[in-house]
């Protein structure tokens, strides 16, 4: 057990399952990096250094770079997998999904389902998701929420790097296509992680914090933000549990109902628009399972219904913030029943 | 190949605007004063000058991730683009788009683009309301070597020969795709050929000489004009800088940046040409030389006084009208 990043995490967890498992192979865009020029082949380990090592210790038929082509290498890793591969495929930004759409949604999210049962496609297709870097409206999104109104894909948004590492091992472990979103802003994030391969169940919530007052359910990036308006609200005599439910397919609802049956009141915290979105979907399942216990209307706090700004200012103004949970998390004792 | 005085003196002009304005943009980001991703276009201006200087303010461009250069050639405001990169209110985008999405629709700018090969299709648009208006407008769409691999790139290429319409497709090789070289990326031994195989000519030139480009240029732009269908322009050419700033660059060759630097500038390229011809002096030069730096101080300077957005800001401009009926 050490101090590991989010990114380490991965990059460890990785390097296990392909040690442990021949079939498993990473493929994207400068996931080895250098290829063709003069440079050491294998010395970028993708944009965001995440598959650092991996084509020196596995070399080139299983850390393969691919020109910029989204739809293929989502199509490649879905082929592969059909034939008994684990890939796992690197798409950078989340954001590019909208260029590989079609592969993921359409074909590698409904083979089993189309095909009677009888096929298999243990895909994993990685993403670095959400804001914070002034990326602008075409490398900020979480897509996250969009994917998870597709039955037949998994979707994983770890919020910490030993989730992170349990959860990545269980994706590869797999046998459906799971997409998995990395937070970019949480990747320098560091834990305690064990040096050995473990697993996380999908569908398994954590209990973040525990209290009695309010239930708030957060999501990726938002998962710390949700932690840190609690604490300061300790002092102020109100207690909350955090649920963080680490996959949104599946959702762990009997925890977030367990919690709201007994609080009576939910806050959703999400850094995606609200439309369709993640908050939208709990909130909509306590209205639907829970109303009888709630005592306060349910509370959504996420980006608004625009597209992520440039300028600092306003993607400050845009993402959930501490002071605004909190302030949700007050609003919301003073309004109750 | 001769041209004006003013044509030459202009051409200069507009490459030293983008060298300079690049260069500090990189010492402004360093400084932390410019925030989110910026792919500096530093070494490669002769290639966004030598097409641009063909184009009338009614012809369109769609630029890439790395815009700024093809952005300033046709026609946008230094100032506005220096405003917008420091993310002020008052920028050519509001401070909404940032270095990757600078536009400028009175300038035919429709855009430098975060997506790689998001722009040839919606230059094929462009191009195809010029066809159906009949208004000899071209279309300009800008891509590199990495961005011809992708599908949107060879399904808009294929398109423009179907409809026949006046697209200009121009490709810059600067050898890389972020990490990876093209001889890897473009399973191929010829891009161009690849590019002809579309069904249209395609005329190559040295990036890196603004000449050189200009003429290529020349040839697809009249071509596509004319109502022959698209045309392509190949350019060889190299970036200065890292694909993003703070690229440690790992897969250069020793010495590389330093030969770039050295044999492959334009501007230092159309000094030699014209001292050779005698068309220009290098006075005149230098003092072009000056008045950027004057103008790019002044950017900056602008930059750092203007506006700050407002958080109310954030929901404006996501839709010209959304409450239901149609906006008047
Ligand atoms: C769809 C998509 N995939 C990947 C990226 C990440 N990316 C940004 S620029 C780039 C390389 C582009 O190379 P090239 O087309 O040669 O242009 P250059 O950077 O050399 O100007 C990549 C992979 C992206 N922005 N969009
Ligand atoms: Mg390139």
């Amino acid at each position: 057990m050490s101090e590991k990043t989010m990114r380490d995490a991965i990059n460890e967890a990785l390097h296990q399952a392909m040690a442990a498992d021949e079939s498993v192979f990473v493929i994207g865009e400068d996931v080895a990096g250098c290829n063709g020029s003069q440079g050491e082949v294998g010395s970028v380990g993708g944009v965001f250094g995440v598959t650092s090592g991996l084509y020196k210790t596995f070399g080139p038929d299983r850390c393969i770079d691919t020109p910029i082509s989204e739809s293929a290498i989502v199509g490649a890793a879905a082929g592969a997998a059909l034939v008994g591969m684990r890939p796992v495929a690197e798409i950078m930004f989340a954001d590019f999904i909208g260029v590989c759409m079609d592969q993921i949604v359409n074909q590698m999210g409904k083979f089993r389902y189309m095909f009677g049962g009888k096929s298999k496609c243990p895909a994993v297709i990685r993403f670095a998701s959400g804001g914070g870097f002034s990326a602008a409206g075409q490398h900020s999104q979480s897509m996250y929420q969009v994917m998870t109104s597709f039955p037949g894909l998994k979707v994983v948004i770890p919020s910490n790097a030993y989730d992170a590492k349990g959860l990545l091992l269980q994706a590869i472990r797999d046998d459906d296509p799971v997409l998995f979103f990395e937070p970019k802003a949480l990747y320098q994030e560091a834990c305690e992680v064990p040096d050995e391969m473990y697993t996380i169940p999908f569908g398994e919530a954590a209990f973040v914090r525990e209290g009695d007052d309010v239930t708030v359910v957060a999501f990726g990036q938002m998962v710390n933000r949700a932690a840190a308006a609690i604490d300061a609200l300790e002092a102020e005599g109100i207690s909350c549990d955090l649920i963080d439910p680490r996959t949104s397919s599946p959702l762990d609802e009997a925890a977030i109902l367990e919690s709201v049956e007994a609080t009576g009141r939910l806050i959703v915290v999400d850094e995606s628009p609200p439309r369709c979105g993640l908050t939208a979907d709990v909130a909509a399942l306590a209205a639907d399972k829970a109303f009888h216990a709630l005592k306060a209307p349910v509370k959504q706090v996420c980006a608004p219904h625009s597209p992520t700004p440039f300028s600092p200012e306003l993607e400050a103004a845009y993402i959930p913030s501490v002071e605004k949970i909190q302030t949700t998390i007050k609003e919301l004792m003073a309004q109750s029943r | 190949m001769s041209l004006p005085k003013e044509k030459l003196l202009r051409a200069y002009r507009q490459m030293k605007t983008i060298r300079e304005f690049e260069e500090r943009a990189h010492a402004e980001i360093m400084n932390g004063q410019i925030a989110g991703f910026t792919h500096l276009y530093t070494g490669q201006e002769a290639n966004a000058v030598g097409v641009c200087e063909h184009l009338d303010n009614d012809d369109t461009i769609i630029s890439t991730h790395r815009g700024h250069g093809h952005c300033i050639a046709k026609g946008a405001d230094v100032i506005g683009m220096m405003k917008e990169l420091f993310g002020s209110s008052e920028g050519l985008c509001k401070g909404k788009g940032g270095s990757m999405h600078v536009a400028d629709m009175e300038k035919g700018i429709l855009g430098a683009n975060g997506i790689v090969a998001g722009g040839p299709p919606i230059s094929v648009g462009a191009a195809l309301a010029a066809r159906i208006r009949k208004n000899g407008r071209v279309a300009v769409s800008f891509s590199g070597d990495g961005s011809v691999n992708q599908g949107t790139c060879f399904e808009a290429m294929n398109l423009a020969v179907v409809l026949k319409v006046p697209a200009v497709f121009v490709i810059e090789n600067n050898y890389y795709s972020e990490h990876t070289n093209i001889s890897y990326a473009v399973g191929c031994d010829d891009l161009k050929a690849r590019t002809e195989g579309f069904g249209f000519p395609v005329f190559v030139a040295d990036g890196a000489d603004f000449f050189s480009v200009y003429e290529a240029a020349g040839k697809a732009i009249e071509h596509a004009r004319a109502g022959n269908g698209p045309a392509g322009v190949f350019a060889e050419t190299g970036r200065f800088h890292g694909h993003f700033v703070g690229d440690p660059q790992t897969y250069r060759a020793e010495g590389e940046l330093d030969d770039l630097r050295e044999n492959s500038c334009c501007l230092k390229n159309f000094r030699t040409t014209m001292q050779a011809s005698g068309e220009l002096s290098m006075e005149e030069l230098d003092a072009i030389d000056a008045e950027v730096m004057t103008l790019i101080e002044e950017s900056v300077s602008a930059a750092k006084a203007a506006a700050r957005p407002t958080p109310e800001q954030v929901t404006e401009d996501v839709y010209i009208n959304y409450s239901g009926q149609a906006s008047a």
